[in-house]
């Protein structure tokens, strides 16, 4: 189901960890796999659990907390929008409803050329940068006013 | 030890303790969801929150370890305040229907809500709706009362072995649920019901059919493993309604077999007789039961003055109680008869020990092993609870090996197993045998042959993991005791335990597989071998309960006489001439002798259903019919007393009184495994709808090998094959197990779809239906 290549990766994972504790390395295996899927099906979950040698279940529950995993296709551009606590307090929900109004669409959803997928986040423990926004799971923005909004969709362009 | 006072209390406990077990240890009650003694500290429902001298807020109980001279008030306002405050968090999403929910009357979130909530919620907004989940025939889910304790998933976890339910999503959006398209499949899960502290979790089968407080409790002991799991059993209206565990740390600590539990389902099953019957020109007639009894009393002896005594056997099941096996011990003396046997599962008689099998030491004891060595057994299934214990003593450090036809998960560590064919666990345990003379320098006893070839590695490892150990045991299961070469793996496994200092144990099949040695119900050998002219089945159906079912059956559709007493009519409607409605273990007192020698004696629960009466009322009766002396007790516990007189202790012996010679046989060609499997055991489990429904009675119906077997028999998975052994042909559906030797096959035994079928261990063809 996945590439020699993804599966060497999660056998460098698993090498990290003492051989009765394969679990721990459930988190960077589904990583792994998503990033050669692009989401994780259930499928996908099941066969990495069995990989990792873990009950499915165990590793849906990771698959389902993190919102770093998707679960479903997104688009080329995948924002998430933190609304946790400190965020709103500064503005996030403010991000947030400029960006669904800009893109037309809400959290959870992709635009419909396939560029633009919104989401909605948990605390990224850069409240001091808030508001923050993360795209593609890796790179993260902070102070996103409108005006940080538009430069950066520019940048995506 | 730590000293600490709570509320003023002042006591000691030792260093490690909680503030709960510290709480616990005096009785101060705590209030609490998640914490369970049983399983791993969660601390996630915060019910526990008391108030600690110093402490800034207050604390939970469940997660605080004690600190010398540390002070804890589990009633002060700070605690009272906290307390309060998680129970109206808990209650903002906690659905108010209690009228419609099963766990009404015995909900802990009830009955704390009663202590700490508010009498009207400040909760105006919506509250959340979680969808129910298919976890399997058994536990019945309203998920939207789950308050996330996790404890059901913990006990998967820990105490099952396997994580069949999680926690998914997070925050508001958290669920607890089966991988997708998943069941709960252990076979103890039923205790997650138990656990539940709501009623998010119920059982199916009892669901919407009574309240708690309608119900009457009784005690009782479980009819089925050999392990005596001690129940409650709940009745209304002379029917019982529902089984849960009765704590007992010898045994079932607070945990039960889903047999244990829902076997009762059988008790009031359709297929009950209420009176006796009699064939008469072939057809079934309703007699009262001076004219059954009659009926049997001259029977017998008419077959007896015709043919001799030999020509009358009579079997009862080791589920059968000591004062039922002893009168009908006693009945078949006074009518000159020899044959009484209850081992029909076996297919070697030979066996012959200084006194009645055991467990050789207690449960508690076993538990406390450094190694243990299983032979012969698929642990899980056969002994569900005794697995289970097992499983933990894993985790405390003990190693577990096993000798086995088949490489079934225990879901715990094995830290050495050896995998052969059925045919070959003589062989096997011989292997692991020289293993242990060659490391301990020592030469095998003169009658047991050696065997030629190299010691495999497996078997190397296994004599590693018990050499050495000051507190080691072997353990034969079922699959030893049904072998044709039980002897000879009993005496290979008794090498074994002297080689290395280490317990011999027989986990008992059944409930009162020790009662029955204890009575001497064992000496009839295989009495459908050579067929007889009449038979008297006590509790047992001759093509479920003989291991050899196709060939009992034969021999007692040629008696003349066949007596059945059982409680089910469809047990015999075909070959018997009479039926005797029997009590099952409910509707009886009577006395279990567990596998660790412990006789547990029990009331019945509830009346015996229409003429149904006591199978040791019957034997009485039938006693003084025949006109029999010493016929005339009027208690069962006057029948235990004289049973089981003296104490049993001595009389539990595993030495072998004569040595037995162990020879190797070469093997090859096809051979099945057959076990009984886990809900067609006995006959109570056999007629449970709801078990019958499980995934482990559709494996039963199954017929397994591993990849390359199936690939030599032009078969795959999915397939319909059919499997034929001594003329008897049984067509299963095809299954792989890659724990299986080449060229097994494994099919279960006793099963309706196999009954058809031979021995256990024996040659077996297979070919595409
Ligand atoms: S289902 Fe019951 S036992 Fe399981 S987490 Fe929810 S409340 Fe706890
Ligand atoms: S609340 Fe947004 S990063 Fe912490
Ligand atoms: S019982 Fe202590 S937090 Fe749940």
């Amino acid at each position: 189901m996945l590439s020699q290549e993804s599966l060497a990766q999660i056998d460098r994972e698993l090498a990290k960890y003492p051989a009765d504790q394969r679990r721990s390395a459930i988190m960077g295996a589904l990583r792994i796999a998503q990033t050669e899927k692009r989401y994780l099906t259930n499928e996908l979950i099941e066969f990495v659990a069995g990989y990792v040698r873990i009950p499915p279940v165990a590793a849906y529950e990771v698959a389902t907390f993190y919102n770093m995993y998707d679960r479903k296709p997104v688009g080329k551009y995948k924002l998430t929008v933190c609304t946790n606590l400190p965020c709103a307090l500064s503005g996030g929900y403010s991000t947030a409803e400029y960006l669904k109004q800009k893109l037309g669409i809400g959290f959870g959803e992709t635009t419909a050329d396939g560029k633009y997928t919104l989401a909605e986040g948990e605390c990224m423990g850069a409240c001091g940068y808030a508001p923050v926004m993360l795209v593609n799971n890796h790179s993260m923005c902070s102070h996103m006013t409108p005006e940080a909004i538009e430069k950066k969709l520019a940048e995506l362009e | 030890m730590l000293e600490i006072e709570i509320d003023g209390k002042k006591l000691t406990v030792p260093s490690g303790s909680t503030v709960m077990d510290a709480a616990n240890s005096i009785g101060v009650h705590i209030p609490h969801f998640c914490y369970h003694k049983k399983l791993s500290i969660a601390a996630n429902c915060r019910m526990c929150l008391v108030q600690v001298e110093k402490a800034p807020k207050p604390l939970p109980a469940c997660a605080t370890p004690v600190t010398d001279g540390m002070k804890v008030f589990t009633h002060s306002d700070q605690a009272v305040t906290a307390q309060k405050g998680v129970m109206e968090f808990l209650l903002i999403n906690h659905p108010l229907d209690c009228p419609i929910c099963d766990q009404g009357g015995e909900c802990q979130l009830q009955d704390l809500a009663v202590g700490y909530g508010q009498s009207g919620s400040r909760y105006q907004e919506e509250k959340r709706v979680v969808a129910n989940k298919d976890l399997g025939p058994l536990i019945s889910t309203d998920m939207t009362r789950c308050i996330h304790c996790s404890r059901c998933v913990r006990f998967t976890e820990e105490i099952a072995g396997y994580q069949e339910l999680g926690m998914a999503n997070r925050g508001e959006f958290t669920e607890v649920l089966p991988f997708i398209g998943k069941t709960v499949n252990s076979e103890i899960s039923g205790n997650v019901i138990d656990l539940c502290p709501v009623g998010a979790l119920t059982s199916k089968p009892f669901r919407y059919s009574a309240r708690t407080w309608e119900l009457s409790r009784r005690k009782s002991v479980s009819p089925h493993d050999g392990l005596g799991a001690n129940l409650v059993v709940q009745v209304k209206n002379h029917k019982v309604m529902r089984v849960l565990p009765l704590e007992n740390e010898a045994i079932n600590e607070c945990w039960l077999a889903d047999r244990d539990r829902f076997s009762y389902e059988a008790l009031n099953s359709e297929e009950r007789i209420t009176k006796p019957m009699i064939k008469q020109g072939g057809v079934w007639q309703e007699a009262d039961w001076q004219t059954a009894l009659e009926f049997v009393a001259n029977g017998l002896k008419g077959v007896i003055a015709e043919h001799g005594r030999d020509a009358v056997a009579a079997v009862a099941t080791p589920h059968s109680t000591v004062e039922e096996l002893f009168l009908l011990r006693k009945l078949m003396s006074g009518l000159g008869v020899d044959a009484v046997e209850t081992r029909l599962r076996a297919a070697d008689f030979s066996l012959k020990t200084a006194g009645a099998t055991w467990l050789g030491q207690s449960i508690a004891d076993l538990a406390a092993s450094d190694a243990v060595l299983v032979i012969g057994s698929t642990l899980r299934k056969e002994q569900p609870l005794l697995a289970q214990r097992l499983r933990q003593s894993v985790k405390k450090g003990m190693q577990l090996a096993v000798i086995n036809p088949h490489g079934d998960d225990l879901l715990t560590a094995k830290a050495a197993e050896l995998v052969v064919r059925p045919d070959q666990l003589v062989e096997g345990v011989v292997q692991v045998l020289r293993a242990l003379a060659e490391v301990k320098g020592i030469a095998l006893q003169p009658n047991i042959e050696n065997g030629s070839g190299d010691i495999p590695a497996e078997a190397r490892a296994v004599a590693a993991v018990l050499a050495g150990k000051e507190k080691a045991a072997v353990l034969l299961g079922n699959i030893a005791q049904q072998h044709p070469r039980y002897a000879e793996i009993y005496a290979a496994a008794a090498a074994i335990a002297e080689a290395t200092g280490a317990k011999l144990g027989v986990m008992s099949e059944a409930a009162n597989s020790v009662g029955a040695q204890l009575v001497g119900a064992e000496t009839g050998g295989d009495v459908f071998a050579k067929p007889r002219q009449a038979y008297f089945m006590l509790n047992a159906e001759a093509e479920f309960d003989v291991q050899n079912g196709a060939q009992a059956l034969a021999a007692v559709q040629k008696a003349k006489l066949v007596v059945a007493l059982s409680s089910f009519s469809s047990c015999a409607l075909e070959h018997a001439d009479v039926i005797l409605p029997v009590s099952p273990f409910s509707e009886t007192s009577g006395t279990f002798v567990n596998m660790e020698g412990r006789a547990q004696s029990f009331n019945g629960v509830v009346r015996p259903l229409g003429e149904t009466r006591p199978a040791w009322k019957v034997l009485r009766v039938l006693g003084n019919v025949l006109g029999f002396a010493g016929f005339d007790y009027t208690t069962s516990e006057e029948i235990r007393d004289e049973a089981l007189a003296g104490e049993i202790g001595p009389r539990l012996s595993n030495a072998l009184a004569a040595p037995v010679a162990v020879k190797a046989q070469a093997a090859s060609g096809l051979v099945r495994l057959g076990e009984v499997s886990i809900y067609q055991a006995d006959m109570l489990s056999r007629r449970a709808p709801s078990l019958q429904k499980t995934a482990d009675a559709a494996v039963a119906a199954q017929l397994r090998a591993n990849a390359a077997t199936l690939a030599k028999l032009g078969l795959a998975a999915g397939d319909r094959a059919r499997a034929e052994q001594a003329g008897g042909v049984a067509e299963l559906a095809v299954a792989v197990d890659a724990g299986l030797a080449d060229d097994v096959i494994r099919v279960s035994a006793n099963h309706p779809l196999t009954r058809a079928l031979a021995g256990h261990v024996a040659a077996i063809t297979v070919a595409k239906a």
